[in-house]
């Protein structure tokens, strides 16, 4: 009975609830004070415990729906994306009044800081613009007649599901900084041009075509053909196929290839760059006739390494005519013919941009470009000289002898480049869709860009090649000197001497003892040898080998020596002649004992060698100088685990080094001077050979850990070392720079 | 009981709540979202859709392909539409003046005649040029460009200064159009070239030049989008008329400091316009000058009347303008911000280049300078004036590897393209040239790495990887093979002569692919059987000019990478060369070879000085016994000036020595020594036969003349010293000879 008439008053419950409430939370604050609140009648603990757990639900769910209210879009997990299956047929229809508004032409003098509201796209962390699609409709005229005689094309389709699939994607209009309707406007002949703008026009956030972006491969129509899309687009950007230089708004339109369908039902079998049995090839059907007297001239002058081909006249039912072509009688298969050929002609027919060339790519020929004022597809970011061999139309008669003065070596160069080309922008819808918003996001978010070498190196070649990140070719100044670095943990006699000895080196300019013990405070100030230049003991929180790798605010030059506390016997003419030779090098390691690695046949694995050799591929870092710059990258870039590992392991940390520089400049490191007997790790063991042997096993794992974690090996080989210039020459002694070189 | 009813009914209450307030929510997001598109669709289930996907349709769709279009240009429709040559015909009626193409408007049948070839007018009387243009017109004519007769000319340069079109300048030249249109060949501006550097006045700047430049190809600082002719005209630095007509200043960063941030994150400092143009961008500064990290500073002091306009800002401005000195900032910090001036360019940006200053560019609309060739997104931030409050959050966005790679990329752009007038002007002509000859030009990866397009003659290769610049970037490394190429210049007498020990001794190295000997010796050729018979093929050229020069032509038989420069009378054994060559493939840019000699600056005569003494540095390593690149050969050949080539012919002495010019300044590299048996230098005394030009008196005094000359021609001294050399692993280690790979060479 009580609770039918409690819930009959809910505002009095509400009310209740709520000063108890807020009686709870004061009472949480004043903890527990004896008398309690007025408001809440004395309770029992157990009460009271009930009262706190139920409050402490209530918040918790309010907080809880809270954060998923208001948390931001992004978080949204992929996995609650639907996809629909529905009909186009259920698309809603749209009547268009013929009284409805027209966008103004294209203008022509549109540019990104123009023409485009930046203001949409923001800033955000990850710089990606968002994209957003109109749903489909299906335009129709007063009379109910389409605007399209196609309507959705199946590539359009592929095209919009590819972008709603992608990073890009946002469904919701507010946020979007692209937009993108689904009028289908691929292919102009199937478009009424009035109807299809006013199609454009009624879009809800058309604004005069700010920020859209319309999709067109075959531009204009007979007799003139434009080079741009008919439609009139007001400021919307035009990713069209077949621009012209003077209908392409540079920095502003992109040029996109006309796709090819046959690139999705053929798949060519892979060929190797190389000679092909033909040197020219001309596949294309519909070839005005005066360009083809001109090939059939070449062809006469040069005979059978030139082959044109036509379309077929009495091909039996069935065959597809587009899969065919001729040659007097002969029936060639295309587009498997084009892989046959080192250069395959790609000429202008009525429209610039032609479907032709992605065939050509994709068969790895090199295309011969004959269209003049062609803005070449993505040709803002792609360097279409690496891949294609550009020809004015007034030269097709030189062709031949053009395309002969072009080296063997660089034509398999461009066939490569080529058929990576289609390969990643050409290969389907989804590949141009991503190409053309990416070319977009990189003008949006320039500072963000995707670099020429993502755009252009195919992926074999990003693999193998190295850009340096130290790559200008300087000689730093002598006069900032180095610093030293000593790794210590409790040898302090030892480490007197090298300190002793280092402070003689005259281009030293500061000396850094890292003290790697934690149990034990180094020596007091007064005992440390007395030396000219700053000296500055580090305390580490942890005994770990990559410490003294770590890039220390207390290192001020960019030449870092590091040196064991055990390295008492090289000179003072070594170590500056050391220093000397970084200075020529300052994007490697220089250091004294060199090591290889070896590649074991019989284990098939690799193998680490302190012996003499006559090889070196990596230098310890117990004597080396090298850049304060792969300290960071130690510290923090070290690829996979490696530098815990080491850590774990305390072993090998110079390997690690030796990998790290060698992986990201592409270059050996330098060994100076003559081979001594060192103290090395090698070398403490006390009772020899087992202790030995158990090292360079490790050593040995370490390689083949590194090089797995690296996924190659990328230490090089050399058979030099660095000496003076005078080194062991019948010269006076006192004459020479570096007298005391290799004396023990 | 009472307690179980109350925790009943509070439990109750409090779920009830729960639903209120989510309820309400829901009805909060149906509000919001009434406008939401995804509420225009409807949805059969009436559920609430999450996040909308493009549908997949279950109708079978067309291709946008259809069959009429792939015959376009069927027989019917070929009768309807102009043919291709028609079609070019009009084309280039219509496509005039300010839609200029090279196809449209530029007379390529000119270039076919003698190659690339430029001409400027005569000066004509009374006329006035100002020093800059003087500095352009001086590096064209100094050139190998250069063309003296209008009849071989493919491109035209005015004698008339069009650097400053500002009218109320002093330097404005007055009846250019008049000028113009007297010219011989001025043929509506066909094939000219004309510069400029100010256009337009106060107060609205406008790119005009005040006289119809027709069809010529402009080359113009501060161009904007608009105006600019894509692949037609050249976009320019701002430069000022104190810029070196040669070899300028070098870029400031001596070395890579890490961490690369510097004390200042972004600095400006500069006149903020009052009135006209320009103004809006720099006036609006101070909103992100934060008097820390980021100093942008602004003055209005500057004009005659600027009291007048001045606002109420101009005094606190003008007191933080005069605290900070410009070169300190310009120095200390890791961006500078070049915003747009009057014009779209202003000479902030080439000074922030110069300084290893990440230039941070507000300047909407710029065609940025050579942008045809030059990514600039590898050297600066190209920001949007519309952004401007963005800029400090985009600039501290940058990593530190990025701001690595940024700053040493300005260096490389100031040193390959813009510290002289020369080079400016050259790289114009250059980009024109590549347009001009397109299937013979630079790639973009030649123009912006180093040693940069100017060093890159495209003539030689269009395939970067036949240069010995882009190994590593394009993951390859150079063949395994050289040619040995040895001048020859006393007769073939006797077995015993130091050549043929040479050629047995090269022969047997496993990396010799073949063996070029140059007969430069006015004797007739001896016959075949005379030379010795080796497993390497022997090719004799007979040289046509018999010059010293010809040593490094570069013939076609040179196919491998590598060349192994040789004098007759070098002792080299089979060790040695292998070893050098195995040094050489590491550093396939550089000389790497065996005689070293060093230059010095001689203080007394204030010049340079030569000297093969024994020393402990070099900067060069004498091409009678080296490795180098082949492309080297060409460069030598084709890359320098008659000039030079004339006095080394002349005196036959010194080919060695601009070789090593050469390669350091492509480099900016010292060259590598090796380590050798014998002493070199000994080794030729003793050989000296009468004809050894070593032993010559004027022979030394004639080298120190050379290096003079050369340095002023390359405007600099490239030489480079270096203080090692580089000795086999175990060079006379106390080891075993038998371990030894290289044991020849420790053998005396």
């Amino acid at each position: 009975m009580q609770v039918k008439s409690y819930f009959s008053h809910p505002t009095f419950f509400f009310q209740t609830w709520l000063s108890r409430a807020i009686g709870l939370s004061m009472c949480a604050s004043v903890k527990y004070s004896a008398r309690g609140p007025a408001l809440i009648p004395r309770m029992k603990t157990k009460h009271r415990i009930y009262y706190i757990a139920l409050f402490s639900v209530v918040l918790l769910g309010l907080i809880a729906t809270g954060m998923f209210q208001f948390w931001p879009h992004s978080i949204e997990s992929t996995a609650d994306w639907s996809v629909e299956r529905r009909s186009v047929h259920d698309s809603p229809l749209v009547h268009l009044p013929a009284s409805s508004p027209i966008p103004e032409r294209g203008d022509l003098s549109c540019r990104m800081h123009t023409c485009f509201d930046v203001y949409r796209c923001g800033y955000n962390p990850k710089n990606r613009i968002k994209v957003y699609i109109y749903p489909l409709r299906r335009y129709v005229d007063e009379l109910g007649a389409p605007i399209s005689s196609t309507g959705l094309s199946r590539e359009y389709n592929e095209l919009l599901s590819a972008i709603s699939d992608s990073e890009f994607y946002t469904d919701d209009v507010s946020r979007a900084c692209l937009f993108i309707p689904s009028i289908d406007v691929l292919n102009q002949n199937s478009l009424r041009i009035r109807e299809t703008a006013q199609a454009l026009a009624q879009l809800h956030r058309w604004d005069r075509g700010m920020n859209h972006l319309l999709f067109n491969m075959l531009p204009g129509g007979p007799p003139d053909y434009n080079t741009a899309l008919d439609v009139p687009r007001d400021r919307a950007l035009l990713a069209g196929g077949g621009f012209s230089t003077w209908t392409y708004r540079q920095g502003y339109d992109v040029s996109i290839p006309v796709y090819s369908p046959l690139s999705a039902e053929v798949e060519l079998p892979k060929k190797q760059p190389g000679p092909r049995p033909y040197f020219v090839l001309s596949s294309q059907t519909a070839v005005h006739m005066e360009y083809r007297a001109e090939l059939e001239a070449l062809k006469a002058e040069n005979g059978e390494a030139i082959l044109i081909l036509d379309k077929c006249t009495n091909l039996s039912e069935g065959v597809s005519p587009a899969r065919k072509r001729c040659y007097k009688g002969q029936v060639y298969d295309y587009p498997q013919t084009l892989q046959e050929s080192t250069f395959c002609v790609v000429l202008r027919g009525a429209r610039l941009g032609q479907a032709v060339l992605s065939d050509v790519l994709q068969a790895g020929c090199v295309p011969v470009i004959i269209a003049d004022s062609y803005i070449l597809p993505f040709s803002e970011v792609l360097d279409w000289k690496r891949a294609s061999v550009v020809i004015p139309e007034d030269k097709l008669s030189e062709m031949y002898s053009i395309l002969k003065s072009i080296p063997q070596r660089q034509v398999e160069e461009m066939q490569r480049q080529a058929h990576w080309f289609w390969e990643a922008y050409f290969s389907s819808m989804k590949a141009i869709a991503l190409a053309t918003l990416q070319i977009i996001n990189d003008r949006i978010y320039p500072y963000a860009a995707r670099s020429y070498e993502q755009w252009n190196d195919p992926s074999v070649v990003k693999w193998s090649s190295v850009n340096s990140p130290l790559f200008l070719p300087l000689i730093p100044p002598r006069s900032p000197g180095f610093t030293a670095v000593v790794l210590t943990y409790d040898r302090v006699e030892s480490l007197f001497r090298v300190i002793t000895e280092i402070s003689k080196v005259p281009s030293l300019s500061k000396l850094l003892v890292v003290w790697n013990n934690q149990n034990k405070s180094p020596p007091e100030e007064s005992l440390w040898p007395k030396i000219t230049v700053p000296l500055k003991v580090v305390r580490t929180t942890e005994n770990k080998l990559s410490n003294r790798f770590f890039p220390y605010d207390e290192i001020e030059t960019e030449a870092v020596l590091a040196i064991d506390d055990d390295i008492i016997m090289l000179t003072s003419d070594e170590l500056q002649f050391g220093y000397e030779v970084w200075r020529e090098f300052p994007d490697r390691l220089v250091g004294y004992p060199g090591r290889l690695h070896l590649w074991d046949h019989e284990m098939s694995k690799w193998k680490y060698e302190s012996e003499w050799t006559n090889e070196v591929s990596m230098v310890l870092t117990g004597a080396a100088f090298y850049h304060k710059y792969f300290n960071y990258l130690y510290t923090y870039k070290m690829p996979g685990d490696i530098k815990n590992w080491v850590d774990a392991h305390m072993n090998c940390e110079d390997i690690a080094m030796n990998f790290l520089v060698a992986n990201i400049t592409g270059k050996a490191p330098i060994k100076v001077t003559p081979r001594k007997k060192f103290k090395c790790p090698e070398c403490t063991a006390i009772d020899g050979l087992s202790l030995d042997q158990t090292h360079m096993v490790e050593r040995s794992e370490c390689i083949n850990k590194f090089a797995s974690v690296f996924g190659m090996m990328p230490l090089k080989v050399v058979e030099h070392r660095a000496d003076p210039v005078l080194y062991k020459d019948d010269f006076p002694e006192k004459l020479k720079s570096f007298p005391n070189i290799g004396s023990l | 009981m009472q307690a179980k009813k109350r925790y009943l009914l509070v439990s109750l209450g409090a779920c009830l709540l729960l639903l209120v307030y989510l309820g309400g929510l829901q009805i909060g997001e149906f509000h919001q979202h009434r406008h939401h598109p995804r509420h225009l669709l409807k949805n059969p289930s009436g559920q609430y859709p999450q996040r909308q996907h493009w549908p997949q349709w279950i109708n079978p769709l067309s291709t946008y392909l259809d069959s009429e279009e792939k015959d376009e240009d069927g027989s019917q429709l070929q009768l309807r539409h102009a043919s291709p040559r028609e079609r070019r015909e009009i084309r280039a009626n219509i496509y005039k003046n300010r839609k200029c193409r090279m196809d449209t408007c530029f007379d390529f049948s000119l270039c076919q005649r003698s190659g690339f070839k430029v001409y400027i007018y005569p000066l004509q009387k009374g006329e006035k040029i100002s020093e800059s243009y003087q500095k352009i017109l001086t590096t064209i004519e100094e050139s190998r460009l250069y063309t003296s007769d209008p009849s071989q000319a493919c491109m035209f340069v005015l004698s008339i200064d069009t650097l400053d079109r500002d009218q109320l300048s002093v330097q404005y030249v007055h009846s250019v159009k008049v000028k113009i249109q007297s010219l011989p060949q001025w043929n509506n501006g066909r094939n000219h070239l004309i510069f400029n550097l100010y256009s337009g006045t106060w107060p609205d700047y406008t790119e005009d030049l005040g006289f119809d430049i027709g069809q010529a190809i402009l080359a113009k600082a501060s161009i904007g989008m608009d105006n600019f002719r894509p692949n037609f005209d050249v976009s320019i630095p701002l430069f000022s008329k104190d810029h070196p007509q040669k070899e300028g200043e070098k870029g400031y960063l001596t070395f890579n400091n890490v961490p690369p941030s510097r004390k200042y994150l972004l600095v400006f400092k500069g006149k903020r316009y009052l009135t006209g143009i320009g103004s809006e961008t720099r006036n609006s500064l101070y909103h992100v000058h934060n008097g820390e990290d980021i100093i942008l500073l602004t003055t209005c002091k500057h004009g005659k009347d600027w009291e007048k306009h001045k606002d109420t800002r101009c005094d606190k401005d003008n007191d933080e303008y005069a605290k900070f000195d410009f070169a300190q900032l310009l120095h200390n910090s890791s961006f500078c911000l070049v915003p747009r001036g009057r014009r779209l360019g202003s000479f902030r940006f080439l000074e922030a280049l110069q300084a290893a200053c990440i230039p941070v560019l507000l300047s909407n609309g710029w065609e940025l300078p050579f942008s045809e060739t030059i990514d600039w997104s590898k050297a600066a931030v190209i920001g949007d004036e519309r952004l401007l409050l963005q800029i400090p959050s985009i600039t501290r966005s940058v990593d530190y590897d990025k701001i690595l790679a940024l700053r040493q990329q300005t260096q490389f752009l100031w040193d390959a393209y813009f510290s002289s007038v020369e080079k400016i002007v050259l790289t114009t002509l250059e980009i024109i040239q590549d347009r001009i000859y397109s299937h013979i030009s630079r790639n973009k990866l030649m123009w912006n790495s180093l040693p940069g397009g100017l060093y890159i003659l495209p003539q030689f290769s269009t395939n970067s990887a036949e240069f010995p610049f882009y190994y590593s970037v394009l993951g390859k490394s150079p063949s395994q093979e050289f040619t040995a190429v040895i001048q020859v210049v006393t007769p073939l007498m006797s077995q015993s002569q130091p050549i043929v020990k040479l050629l047995l001794a090269v022969a047997k190295s496993k990396y010799c692919a073949q063996i070029i000997v140059l007969w430069n010796c006015d004797k007739p050729l001896p016959l075949k059987n005379k030379w010795p018979s080796t497993l390497v093929p022997i090719t004799v050229i007979e040289g046509e000019s018999k010059t010293m020069s010809s040593r490094f032509f570069p013939h076609d038989i040179i196919q491998t990478d590598a060349v192994l420069s040789l004098d007759e009378d070098t002792v080299l054994s089979t060790n040695e060369v292998d070893f050098s060559f195995i040094v050489w493939h590491s550093f396939p840019d550089r000389i790497v070879g065996y005689p070293a000699r060093s230059h010095y600056w001689d203080n007394s005569k204030g010049r340079w000085g030569y000297t093969s003494k024994w020393t402990n540095e070099y900067s060069m390593v004498l091409t009678g016994a080296s490795f180098y690149h082949r492309y080297y050969h060409y460069l030598y050949t084709h890359y320098l000036p008659t000039s030079l080539h004339n006095m080394v012919d002349h005196m036959a002495n010194c080919e060695d020595i601009l070789m090593n010019f050469l390669v350091s300044a492509v480099t900016k590299l010292p060259p590598i020594k090796v380590t050798q048996k014998k002493q070199y230098k000994e080794t030729m005394m003793q050989q000296g036969s009468k004809t050894s030009r070593w032993a010559d008196p004027d022979h030394f005094a004639q080298r120190q003349t050379c290096m003079n000359s050369f340095s002023s021609w390359f405007g600099f001294m490239p030489l480079l010293h270096s203080q090692m050399r580089l000795d086999p692993v175990l060079f006379k280690d106390q080891v075993s000879i038998l371990r030894k790979k290289y044991r020849d060479i420790e053998r005396l």
